[in-house]
């Protein structure tokens, strides 16, 4: 099937947070992994100076259980989109081309531009829509669910006026 | 027994990378990895990504609230503060609108295709990541500790029991879940 409920989907994503916290003793998360990529990234261009930061003290340059996470999220997209036979390349994403046009160089710079706020804004809260989103959420924490609250009022607005909804 | 687990390395990779292959197929399944989606949510047009969410949280929270009862699981509730989830939050917020994907999500876009998602969003994210690193020292400072309450949980700040919050939880998921569905979204 290419879909499945959404409901099957949540439910199944809820039961593999039981698994982690059972067997890992960890929550799903997944932007830590991005800013442990960027600084090895970085390192490898600057050198060992760059694992000095007081950020990558605190979240050292390895590939942790988190960014193996990660990169089993690209593989089993990946999977299920082939057994499904929806895996192909997509410059442009229909919804973006009925609005914007099919130019690949604008969807380009607004994606770029939007995965720099994203990370920035990841790191800054310190989650995104797993971490706090999902986990932190189940777990009743505070900062989670504020920051829940906030992905969506600012994702919200600014979706609403790049779409001419508002203003 | 667990306790050792825990502290396998390899395991835990290999497991880390087990539930990460699950998740990813089951976002893909869930049609979430598609910027069309995921954009819809947003201009709320399409309630996909909440119901996804929505009953990950009510599912996990039961079980892994359960498993915590049974001396099975510690909770790890991130600390925050007002500077950081609220600010951090909303600037999350316009990145998630600007691209259509969310990090999770994002890596599940590159695996099924989608080249905005790996030459725009992934290049993004690893700029913006870094920079953020970069500029840890100063914020940490001046705006993140703003308005700090540490690692708290609701059933801590109103001292009362976690099923007393749980429960009320579900009911008011579970009517709006009813409710959206009622419009048809």
């Amino acid at each position: 099937m290419e879909y499945w409920s959404p409901y099957v989907v949540g439910i199944g994503i809820g039961i593999l947070s039981w698994m982690t916290f059972l067997l890992s003793d960890k929550p799903i998360g997944c932007s830590k992994a991005y800013s442990r990529t960027s600084g090895m990234i970085e390192r490898l261009f600057l050198g060992e100076k760059v694992a000095e930061k007081a950020y990558y003290k605190k979240f050292a340059l390895e590939i942790d259980w988190e960014w193996m996470l990660v990169l089993g999220i690209f593989l089993g997209a990946s999977i299920s989109a082939i057994l499904s036979g929806q895996f192909r390349a997509v410059w442009v994403p229909p919804r973006w081309a009925d609005a914007f046009g099919h130019s690949f160089t604008v969807r380009w710079l607004v994606s770029l531009v939007g995965g720099i706020i994203l990370g920035f804004g990841a790191r800054w809260a310190g989650g995104c829509t797993s971490g706090h989103g999902i986990s932190g959420t189940l777990q009743l924490a505070i900062s989670s669910w504020l920051a829940a609250i906030c992905f969506f009022i600012g994702g919200i607005i600014t979706a609403m006026v790049i779409f001419h909804i508002l203003i | 027994m667990l306790k050792a687990l825990h502290q396998k390395e390899n395991f835990q990779l290999g497991f880390g990378f087990l539930v990460g292959i699950l998740f990813g197929f089951l976002l893909q399944k869930g049609g979430v990895t598609q910027y069309n989606v995921i954009i819809g949510q947003l201009l709320l047009t399409d309630f996909t990504v909440l119901k996804i969410m929505l009953s990950a949280m009510v599912t996990g929270m039961i079980g892994v609230h359960l498993l915590r009862s049974l001396g099975l699981a510690t909770l790890h509730p991130k600390p925050g503060s007002f500077g950081s989830v609220v600010i951090g939050g909303l600037i999350f917020g316009v990145g998630f609108g600007l691209l259509g994907y969310c990090p999770g999500t994002l890596a599940g876009a590159v695996g099924q295709g989608s080249l905005d998602a790996l030459l725009g969003g992934m290049v993004g994210i690893l700029i913006g990541a870094g920079l953020f690193a970069e500029f840890f020292p100063k914020l940490d400072k001046k705006l993140l500790s703003k308005g700090d309450f540490g690692e708290i949980t609701w059933p801590q700040l109103l001292k009362v029991n976690p099923w007393l919050v749980i429960f009320p939880s579900i009911v008011v998921i579970v009517l709006f879940l009813l409710w959206i569905e009622k419009f048809g979204l």
